[in-house]
């Protein structure tokens, strides 16, 4: 049994999709937080089967809720003093910049490298989201 | 500053207001013809289209306005790799108003938000063609004397026919109108025009591949051509461009007062026996396109002449 130890404070992102939690990493630039993150892949998981998850030690600034379009059955746990003070409830965002990539052909991002790709929430209920520039869809998981 | 992107930048008292315009510009227009005087309109056209571009460039100089602009990516600086941010940013410095043609969607969004002129959107793609649509609008309300209560017949290509959207989008504002989707399978609007627009505001719609049945059940049938270029594959296109053609024989099904609306340019989607028929309104419809314009210019600029 692979033994991570527990958390005296920071967060955990759990019930990611087994093989999800590298692209989690790359989205939330973890590559640029300099405490210690370790990435658990194709844990056992009742609820799942298998599940990645990742723990951050201590305190710190991401927006979490761009993770709700990426995968809305992550759950986010905030842990202080060794224990769990609070569960974070994802809400997707309004607006999105570099978070998600227009993939249609015709659109104008296809050209313009430099051009940021932003989307707007146009359904909440049914998450999704649409280019700003060309309207095409993008549907959270 | 107001820019046009989309049909539905403006409300429908907006667009009330350009219609009712533009119909006092067609009544009267020796009384416009200054108002644009010393102003300037580029037309940046990184994709060719005599008709969109003549026509804003006519409006322009009916209004005693002047144009300069390009009519091809080939002889603007795109070729040199500039961003359209970049373009309209220094266009801004020349023009007191721009029209934008650009075949990547979205592109005129990109303009506006970095204009400091008024940015007309004059087709982007296979996305939206707004003047276009003020177009159809001033045609039907012109001819029929209103834009509620009709059954609009639509036929052709749908799915990259940006026209049709942006049509429907406009059209499902006004009260009891309904549509008649004609296409093939593979050419049906899309999938969000029929969620997010038709069916989330309880619009009546049929959509069938059988022009000749809901012929005589219409006030207003719009047709489309097959286009060419929006095709990724030639073999499609072939397979699919010939599938709907009105002629003189099915004009006979249609009502008496049935107009025949069409963007342009036709290719054989409408045979030129109907083109003697007075419901055939799709070269007066360019007409009206001027007018449109016209109004959509003066309005954009806030310009206005005494009554």
């Amino acid at each position: 049994m692979l033994n991570i130890s527990g958390l005296n404070q920071g967060v955990v992102i759990d019930h990611i999709q087994a093989g999800g939690a590298m692209k989690i990493y790359e989205y939330l630039n973890m590559e640029k937080l300099d405490c210690q993150v370790a990435i658990i892949k194709n844990a056992k998981s009742n609820k799942m089967g298998r599940k990645d998850i990742i723990k951050i030690e201590g305190p710190i600034q991401i927006d979490l809720n761009v993770l709700g379009i990426l995968d809305h059955n992550i759950t986010i746990n905030i842990i202080e003093n060794d224990k769990i003070v609070r569960k974070h409830t994802l809400e997707l965002p309004d607006e999105v910049t570099n978070i998600i990539r227009c993939k249609n052909p015709r659109c104008i991002t296809s050209i313009e490298q430099e051009l940021p790709h932003k989307f707007k929430l146009t359904d909440r209920k049914n998450r999704i989201y649409r280019c700003i520039y060309c309207e095409s869809k993008f549907k959270g998981n | 500053m107001k820019h046009l992107i989309s049909p539905l930048d403006l409300s429908v008292e907006e667009l009330d207001s350009i219609l009712s315009l533009a119909q006092d510009i067609m009544d009267d227009p020796d009384k416009y013809s200054h108002v644009c005087d010393g102003k300037k309109l580029a037309t940046l056209f990184y994709e060719p289209s005599t008709r969109t571009r003549l026509s804003f460039e006519a409006a322009m100089l009916n209004l005693g306005g002047k144009v300069l602009g390009f009519s091809s990516a080939d002889s603007s600086s795109a070729t040199k790799g500039e961003s359209v941010a970049d373009t309209i940013r220094v266009i801004s410095s020349f023009a007191d108003i721009c029209a934008m043609r650009h075949p990547k969607e979205g592109a005129p969004t990109v303009a506006a938000l970095h204009s400091g002129i008024p940015v007309i959107n004059a087709g982007d793609g296979g996305h939206n063609h707004p003047t276009q649509t003020l177009t159809d609008l001033l045609t039907i309300k012109t001819l029929t004397g209103h834009l509620d209560n009709m059954t609009v017949g639509m036929c052709g290509d749908l799915k990259f026919g940006r026209t049709v959207h942006s049509l429907i989008n406009a059209m499902v504002r006004y009260p009891n109108v309904r549509f008649i989707l004609i296409s093939p399978d593979e050419l049906k609007i899309p999938d969000y025009l029929r969620k997010e627009v038709l069916d989330e505001k309880n619009i009546d719609y049929i959509e069938t591949n059988n022009l000749e049945k809901y012929l005589p059940e219409l006030d207003i049938l719009y047709m489309t051509r097959v286009q060419k270029e929006r095709f990724f594959n030639e073999e499609d296109y072939i397979r699919l461009k010939d599938s709907f053609i009105l002629d003189a024989e099915k004009m006979k099904l249609a009502k008496k007062d049935m107009y025949v609306l069409h963007p342009l340019p036709r290719v054989n989607e409408i045979s030129t026996d109907v083109d003697n028929d007075e419901r055939a309104v799709y070269f007066k419809q360019v007409q009206f396109g001027v007018y449109a314009r016209m109004a959509l210019i003066m309005t954009l600029l806030n310009l206005s002449v005494d009554k």
